[in-house]
C-alpha cells in the first residue's frame, strides 16, 4: 500500500495548491501546480501574506465575511418562513393575480377527485372497523396537497410518496378497483396481495410502490432525478413525505444529495402536525421543515396545504425551476391530519375531539374549493347531491367487486423475490406444494386461485 | 465514515519505501500465499493486472458498454482510497463518474433510485464495514422491490461494490467481512472474487444482472493479487462454485481470500498427512452452489469451511446444516468449521484471529483421524 500512502500525499499538496489558485481568481489545473511546485506549501505561505487575502475569509468550506463580534446565529433570528395562499377560508380569490385560472372544467375534476377520495376513505375506513380488510390509512383534510400538487405536474413525472398520497394516484386516473384490490389483496391486485393495504403503486400513472419503511424512498427519488437527468427526458421526480418522516437520517440524505448532486426532484411535505401521537413539539425545534431547505442549498416555498390553488401555484412554479435548472426545490405544505393516523390508532388518546372539529369545519379543503366554485356558478346543491349519490355508488360496486374475488394462486408467495425463481427458492415452492395437498384441509386453499 | 485508516497511513508511512516499511507490509500480510489463476488461450489476449486494476477494467467495459451506467461513492472521483476508479470521470466524464457526500444511507437510496428511474447503478461503499448505515436500504428496499411491487418495479440494476476482509491491520472497522448479515436477504444476490481474473468477470455479470448485487472485494488482494486477465469483455456465471484442486478425502470450503489459505492447506495435508483435499471456492454466498458443494462431500465424505467472519450465525453454519441434512449417509465425520473467533475484529492481535493455514491443518487432522 505504499503507492497508495504516497498517491495521498501527493493529492494532499495538490489540494492546497488547488485552493490559492482558486482565490487568486486564476482558472488553474491543479495537477499541473503540483507538477510545477515542488513546495507547494511554501507557495501558499507566500501568497497568504499578501494584503489581498486578509480581506475575505478563504476557507474552502464556506463563503462569508470575517466578523470581530462574538455573536452566535439564534434560530428565532425570523418570523418563521410565512405561509403561501391564493384563497381565504371562505374560498375568496385574496389577489387575483395569482388565480391559476384553470377553468371550470379543471377546477370541478379537482372537486370530483378529491370528494371520491374522501368517499373512498369513508367505505374504506368502515370496512376495516368491520374486519372485512386488515388496515386502512385515510387522507381526511390533505386531499387539498394532493390534487393540488398532481394537478401541476406532468402525468409522466414520477411520483414516490409515502402512504398518505393516495389522491395523487386518483389524480391520475388509477382506477376504483385497482384502489380496492389492493386492499384486499385478491387476484385483480397488480402487487400480488403481497403487502399491506394503501400500499399502491402503478407502472402505468408512474408511481413507485409504496413501502412501509417512512423516508426510504427520499434519496430513492434524488437517484431517479438523477437517472431522468442524464436521460434528458424532461421529466422531474417529485418526493412526497410527512414531517414525521423528516426527521430520519434518510431525509438528510435525500436534500443534500439533490443538491450537491443537483436533481430535478421536488420534495413536498404534508406537514399536518402529528407523526402518530407525535405533536411537532417534539419532532422538531426549527422552523418547520421548510426552513431546513435553504441550509441544504434548495429553493424552498411553505404553502397553505388546504388552498389547493395554492399548492398547485408553488407545484407548478417548483417543477418549472426544477425541470430548467436541474436543481432541487423544497415545499412544505402547512395542514392537519383530521382522521386518525390509521385503523389502528385512536387520536383522542393524544389529542383533543375539538381541535380535530375546528379543521374539519373551518379549514378544510374540499369546503374551501367548494366555496369558490360555488361562487362561480360552477356548483349547487343540485349538483353536489347528484355526485356524492354517484361517488358513493361507484365506490360501492367497485368495493363489492372487490370482495367477491378469489386471492392469487399462493405460489405467488415465491415468485419476483428474483428475477428469475432460483433453485432454493424453486425446491421451497415444491415441498409447500406436496405439503399443501396432504394438509389441504388445514389451509385457506378455497379462497386462493389455483 | 471518515478512512481513519488511510489517513493514519498517510501520516505514519515514508513516502518512500523503507526496508522496514516492506517488512511490516510482508508481515502484515503474510497469512496466506497467493495462488493465480489462470485461463485459457481462447480467452484471447490478455493482460497483467492486479485486483484493483482488473476491478477497474470491470468498470471500464460496465461505463463503455452501457451508456446509462453511472459509478460513484465516496471519493471514486479522483480514482477512489483503493484505486478502483482510477481515471474513469477523466475518460467517462463527471455526470458518470462521481463523488457523493459522505452518507452510505444516502448512496444506498440513491443507487436504488438510479436503477428504477432505469439507469445502472454502480455503488461503493468505502469499506464493507461502513455498509451498516445501508442496511436498511438494502435489506427492506433493494432487496423487496421487485417483490413487494409484483413485479412493476425493480432495481436489478444496481450493484453495491465494497472492499471487506482482514488486510493485516485494519482492526475492527477496517476489516470486516459482513457477507452473512446479507445471506439472511431474500432478494438480494452476495458475490466474493478470489483474484483478478474472477473479479472482472463476476463483477461485470453483477453489474448485468438483473437483481440486487453486493460485491465484496477482498481489499488485501487488490495489490498482492496479480494475474492475466482477459482484456475483452468477459462475463462469469453468479450461483456457480469453483472446484480448484480436486480431492478424494475431505472437501474445503472457503470464498475470497480464505481460498488461498484453503490452497496451502490442502499442499500441507498432501505433504504432511498425505491426505487428498478437494478444495472448493463457493464464490457466490447467495444463492450459492448446494449441488456442486453437496456433490463434493458425497465424494470425500468430510468437510471443514473456512471463513474469516465470526463462527456464530456466520455462512458457514448454512453450509453445515444444508450439507448435513443433504449428505447425512456419506457423513464420515462432523462438519468442522474454522472461522474468526466470536468478537470483534482486534488490531494488533490479528495473527491470532484469524483461521490461518495451521488453524485449518489442525482442523484436516482432526476430521481424518476422527
Amino acid at each position: 500500500m505504499a503507492a497508495s500512502a504516497r498517491f495521498s500525499w501527493c493529492l494532499l499538496a495538490g489540494a492546497r495548491a488547488r485552493s490559492w489558485s482558486a482565490t487568486s481568481g486564476a482558472t488553474h489545473d491543479w495537477r499541473v501546480t503540483r507538477a510545477g511546485h515542488r513546495h507547494p506549501v511554501t507557495a501558499l505561505i507566500t501568497r497568504a501574506l499578501s494584503s489581498s487575502l486578509e480581506e475575505q475569509p478563504n476557507f474552502p468550506g464556506s463563503r462569508s465575511k470575517w466578523t470581530e463580534k462574538l455573536d452566535f446565529v439564534q434560530p428565532d433570528l425570523y418570523d418563521g418562513i410565512p405561509v403561501y395562499r391564493v384563497m381565504d377560508r371562505k374560498g375568496q380569490l385574496i389577489d387575483e393575480a395569482s388565480d391559476p385560472k384553470l377553468g371550470e372544467e379543471v377546477v370541478v375534476r379537482m372537486y370530483h377527485r378529491m370528494t371520491l377520495l374522501n368517499t373512498m376513505d369513508r367505505i374504506m375506513y368502515e370496512s376495516q372497523r368491520q374486519g372485512r380488510i386488515s388496515f386502512y390509512m385515510t387522507n381526511y383534510g390533505e386531499e387539498g396537497t394532493h390534487i393540488g400538487s398532481a394537478a401541476a405536474l406532468d402525468e409522466g413525472d414520477l411520483v414516490y410518496g409515502q402512504y398518505r398520497e393516495a389522491g395523487v394516484l386518483m389524480w391520475r386516473g388509477f382506477p376504483l378497483d385497482r384502489f380496492m384490490n389492493q386492499c384486499y389483496g385478491n387476484e385483480g391486485d397488480k402487487g400480488k396481495g403481497r403487502q399491506m393495504p394503501v400500499h399502491y403503486g402503478s407502472h402505468e400513472h408512474n408511481f413507485v410502490t409504496i413501502s412501509s419503511p417512512l423516508a426510504t424512498q427520499m434519496p430513492q427519488a434524488v437517484g431517479s432525478a438523477y437517472a431522468y437527468k442524464r436521460a434528458q427526458n424532461g421529466k422531474c421526480v417529485i418526493c412526497y413525505f410527512g414531517e414525521g418522516t423528516s426527521s430520519e437520517g434518510d431525509a438528510h440524505a435525500a436534500f443534500n444529495f439533490s443538491a450537491t448532486l443537483e436533481c430535478p426532484v421536488i420534495f413536498f411535505c404534508r406537514n399536518n402536525g402529528y407523526a402518530i401521537s407525535t405533536p411537532t413539539s417534539e419532532q422538531y425545534r426549527g422552523d418547520g421543515v421548510a426552513a431546513r431547505g435553504p441550509a441544504y442549498g434548495m429553493a424552498t416555498i411553505r404553502v397553505d396545504g388546504n388552498d389547493v390553488f395554492a399548492v398547485y401555484n408553488v407545484t407548478k412554479a417548483a417543477r418549472h425551476i426544477t425541470i430548467t435548472e436541474n436543481r432541487p426545490v423544497l415545499i412544505e405544505a402547512m395542514t392537519y391530519r383530521i382522521g386518525h393516523h390509521s385503523t389502528s390508532d385512536d387520536s383522542s388518546a393524544y389529542r383533543s375531539v375539538d381541535e380535530v372539529r375546528h379543521w374539519d369545519s373551518t379549514q378544510h379543503p374540499i369546503a374551501r374549493l367548494r366555496a369558490y366554485m360555488t361562487a362561480q356558478g360552477w356548483w349547487d346543491e343540485t349538483k353536489e347531491k347528484q355526485w356524492k349519490d354517484d361517488c358513493k355508488r361507484q365506490v360501492m360496486q367497485a368495493f363489492a367487486r372487490a370482495e367477491r374475488r378469489l386471492k392469487p394462486s399462493w405460489k405467488e408467495m415465491f415468485t419476483d423475490v428474483y428475477k428469475e425463481m432460483p433453485n432454493h427458492i424453486r425446491d421451497q415452492y415444491e415441498y409447500m406444494n406436496a405439503h399443501v395437498e396432504e394438509y389441504e384441509d388445514h389451509y385457506p386453499v378455497k379462497n386462493f386461485a389455483k | 465514515m471518515l478512512p481513519h485508516f488511510m489517513l493514519v497511513k498517510r501520516v505514519l508511512k515514508p513516502t518512500v519505501a523503507s526496508p522496514l516499511y516492506n517488512a511490516l507490509a510482508k508481515r502484515c500480510s503474510s497469512h496466506f500465499t497467493y495462488f493465480p489463476d489462470t485461463v485459457p488461450e481462447s480467452m484471447g489476449e490478455t493482460q497483467r493486472l492486479n485486483l484493483f486494476q482488473s476491478i477497474n477494467n470491470a468498470l471500464d467495459t460496465a461505463l463503455a458498454t452501457d451508456n446509462t451506467a453511472v459509478v460513484f461513492g465516496e471519493d471514486v472521483g479522483f480514482g477512489g482510497v483503493f484505486r478502483c476508479t482510477i481515471g474513469l470521470q477523466d475518460k467517462f466524464g463527471k455526470d458518470r463518474v462521481f463523488n457523493t457526500p459522505l452518507c452510505e444511507q444516502g448512496i444506498a437510496g440513491f443507487a436504488i433510485g438510479v436503477a428504477v428511474g432505469g439507469a445502472t447503478a454502480i455503488a461503493e461503499i468505502q469499506f464493507a464495514d461502513y455498509i451498516f448505515p445501508a442496511f436498511d436500504q438494502i435489506v427492506n428496499e433493494a432487496a423487496k422491490y421487485r417483490y413487494r411491487s409484483g413485479n412493476i418495479f425493480n432495481c436489478g440494476s444496481l450493484t453495491f461494490r465494497a472492499p471487506c476482509g482482514a488486510v493485516g491491520h485494519g482492526a475492527l472497522y477496517h476489516s470486516q467481512s459482513p457477507e452473512a448479515y446479507f445471506a439472511h436477504t431474500p432478494g438480494l444476490k452476495v458475490v466474493v472474487p478470489r483474484g483478478p481474473i474472477k473479479a472482472k468477470g463476476l463483477l461485470l455479470a453483477c453489474i448485468r444482472d438483473q437483481n440486487p448485487c453486493i460485491f465484496l472485494e477482498p481489499k488485501v488482494l487488490y495489490r498482492s493479487a496479480v494475474e492475466m486477465v482477459p482484456a475483452k469483455d468477459y462475463t462469469m456465471p453468479l450461483s456457480s462454485a469453483d472446484i480448484l484442486v480436486e480431492g478424494e478425502d475431505i472437501t474445503l470450503v472457503a470464498w475470497g481470500t480464505q481460498v488461498h489459505v484453503l490452497r496451502e492447506v490442502a499442499e500441507l495435508a498432501r505433504q504432511q498427512l498425505n491426505v487428498s483435499c478437494e478444495v472448493i471456492d463457493l464464490v457466490t454466498i447467495l444463492p450459492w452452489d448446494t449441488e456442486t458443494v453437496f456433490n463434493s462431500v458425497k465424494k470425500t465424505g468430510r468437510m471443514l469451511i473456512a471463513h474469516e467472519a465470526p463462527i456464530t450465525n456466520g455462512f458457514g453454519a448454512e453450509i453445515a446444516a444444508a450439507v448435513q441434512s443433504e449428505c447425512f449417509l456419506h457423513l464420515e465425520a462432523p462438519i468442522e468449521r474454522v472461522c474468526g473467533f466470536d468478537t470483534p475484529f482486534p488490531h494488533i492481535f490479528e495473527p491470532f484471529y484469524l483461521p490461518d493455514k495451521w488453524r485449518c491443518l489442525s482442523a484436516v487432522k482432526k476430521l481424518m483421524t476422527y
